[in-house]
């Protein structure tokens, strides 16, 4: 059934999403690494002449209540993002992977205590509590990633538990430790390298998540500083032009949290339709 | 009786956990760097003597061991003190009073919308697979899922308040009205509830067509369709029932994105809730409403899970007799 379905539309979908997934992240990893490269942007510009302009070839994005280039500023925030969003996610993912290591390789007590911390954990609302961190310790990126992290790692502890509970039961583990290997040596040699795969996943999925943290914080005020281009900060900011009217200050920093966001979800669903069979059998999505 | 036991198994793991909340939150606040009696004073903390100052400070205990802090915020929350808002200069449970009514009815309204329209379009969308229908509303669901609530809020506004002027883009009444008529609190209710129900029911949608497509394709269906009964009865009656089943678990699992949602859409639409106000304590530091409000918000997070779990019972046979889940 699959060999005749592949010729059908329904089939090739998902290659094509892969791609058009894919070249969005291409597209704006290239820009936010090249274009701090050839065009400098002064944080503190203000051109009150050049301010509320509609978009237009010179300013493809338009200009906010003060003159500010939506487009440059919005590459910048982009890359203020993926920045904090990326040390968010392997912060968290480093503290979950070692939390859920330390519950799976150890059992018993320890891990019923540990998986009782994530449960505790999970119950808290997330954004309220980066808020509330972040409020505590005046708002910048460091308490940012901060709050992500701390709330943040459990899913990656609840990943690396189980597949370390699974592994503990294969025969190689079980060779590795009547051949006289410690648990150290177990943890490294066989623990490890077969966890890197989920490790990175959890990572990857994290990173929009915590880009969508710093973005509500910031919209907030909470979050990074109000004059540094980001992106919460500039859809904060455009609220005024909003209600003005003028659309374009808002909505294009949105988009560059909804692209990158709905790209590595995609890519995610892809990988997920691979490795599962039953999926794979009949594209579902 | 197994409702007994789950709520029992809940109340002793709810009790910790929210010792350990208000714990955290108290050390959290004394490694803060800010000096609350500075905060509170303001610009007059300049001209402010440091005798008044050590006064204020004595007056909210605060030069005690966090520990006995702790101890006495504590005692002062089981006799009903929540103490006094540092910024508002308000009895904490007076403005808790005044606003969770607020946000209640907002997320209430908004809860009753998606719990309808959710599963309806997602079983819509299960029922006619690949068509253009459940194409548009999957695609639909995927983007306003990676789409920050308080973005959707913005572009409601601009499109509904400044571009068509249908409604209003904020508040709780007109600026000018003294009295909050109903006609008029609906009129600005439409949109708050409308943006929430819409951000949070997109993962309910592709949670229940999801479900339903999997149910669709178990013995039961198929034998029910040889049976020779209708498609609507088989998906109605047969394949429904069981494909939402695991979704009042979700459910009770989704209330700390409720209150995430409730948060910002509060913001955007300055609804005057226990929500937003939250973000005008963190920004003035006000310790005594923030720490109230976190407890709120993680008592609600539990109560939904507790909730969620004797839905569970009541819903599933195989729990409710057998007693296994």
């Amino acid at each position: 059934m699959t060999i005749a379905q592949d010729n059908t539309g329904a089939a090739r979908r998902p290659v094509r999403r892969l791609r058009l997934a894919l070249g969005t992240l291409a597209v704006l990893v290239l820009a936010v690494v090249l274009v701090p490269l050839i065009v400098q942007l002064d944080q503190q510009l203000v051109d009150l002449r050049t301010a509320s302009l509609p978009p237009s070839p010179g300013h493809p994005f338009g200009t906010d209540e003060v003159g500010r280039d939506v487009l440059l500023r919005s590459v910048y925030g982009l890359r203020v993002s993926i920045l904090v969003g990326l040390v968010a996610a392997l912060a968290s993912v480093m503290i979950g992977g070692l939390v859920g290591l330390a519950a799976g390789a150890a059992g018993g007590t320890a891990d019923r205590l540990l998986m009782r911390m994530v449960d505790g954990f999970n119950a808290l609302p997330h954004l309220l509590f980066g808020i509330f961190i972040v409020a505590l310790f005046a708002p910048s990126a460091v308490a940012v990633v901060v709050s992500v992290a701390v709330t943040h790692w459990t899913t990656a502890a609840r990943i690396v538990r189980s597949e370390v509970l699974s592994l503990r039961g294969r025969p190689f583990v079980d060779a590795a430790i009547s051949g006289g290997s410690g648990r150290l040596r177990v943890i490294r040699r066989h623990f490890l390298p077969n966890l890197a795969p989920h490790l990175l996943l959890a990572t990857v999925l994290m990173i929009p998540h915590a880009i969508w943290h710093e973005t509500a914080l910031s919209f907030l005020g909470l979050g990074l500083p109000p004059h540094l281009a980001s992106l919460g900060n500039m859809i904060n900011d455009g609220q005024r032009s909003l209600l003005a009217g003028d659309w374009w200050p808002s909505l294009f920093p949105g988009l560059f949290i909804l692209l990158p966001t709905l790209a590595v979800s995609a890519l995610a669903q892809h990988l997920r339709d691979r490795t599962n069979p039953r999926w794979r059998s009949e594209p579902v999505l | 009786m197994t409702w007994v036991r789950i709520v029992t198994w809940r109340l002793a793991f709810t009790v910790p956990l929210l010792l350990a909340v208000t714990f955290g939150m108290f050390a959290l606040a004394k490694a803060s760097p800010f000096d609350p009696v500075r905060q509170y004073l303001g610009e007059r903390a300049m001209i402010t003597s440091p005798e008044v100052m050590a006064g204020i400070r004595a007056n909210w205990g605060l030069d005690k061991p966090l520990l006995e802090q702790y101890a006495t915020w504590l005692g002062n929350l089981l006799s009903g003190d929540l103490g006094e808002s540092r910024s508002l200069r308000l009895p904490v449970a007076q403005v808790i009073g005044e606003r969770l009514g607020w946000t209640l009815l907002v997320v209430g309204c908004a809860l009753v919308v998606m719990l309808v329209a959710g599963p309806v379009v997602g079983t819509l969308a299960a029922w006619r697979r690949d068509s253009w229908l459940d194409r548009l509303v999957t695609g639909a669901a995927y983007t306003n899922e990676a789409a920050p609530v308080f973005w959707v809020g913005l572009l409601a506004i601009w499109v509904f308040s400044v571009t068509l002027g249908w409604l209003p883009a904020g508040g709780l009444t007109d600026a000018a009205s003294t009295t909050v008529t109903l006609p008029d609190l609906l009129r600005h209710m439409v949109l708050p509830v409308a943006v929430l129900a819409f951000s949070q029911s997109s993962w309910l949608l592709l949670f229940v067509r999801e479900s339903v497509i999997g149910v669709l394709r178990e013995d039961f269906v198929t034998g029910a369709r040889a049976r020779g009964l209708r498609g609507r009865t088989v998906l109605l009656r047969h394949a429904l029932r069981s494909a939402l089943l695991p979704f009042i678990t979700i459910m009770g699992a989704r209330v700390p994105e409720l209150v995430t949602g409730a948060i910002l859409v509060e913001a955007v639409f300055s609804w005057p809730g226990v929500a937003g106000t939250t973000i005008k304590a963190a920004l003035s530091v006000d310790f005594p409403l923030l720490a109230a409000l976190t407890l709120l918000a993680t008592l609600a997070v539990v109560a939904g899970n507790l909730l969620a779990d004797l839905a569970y019972t009541v819903a599933d046979p195989r729990v409710r007799v057998l007693g296994v889940g």
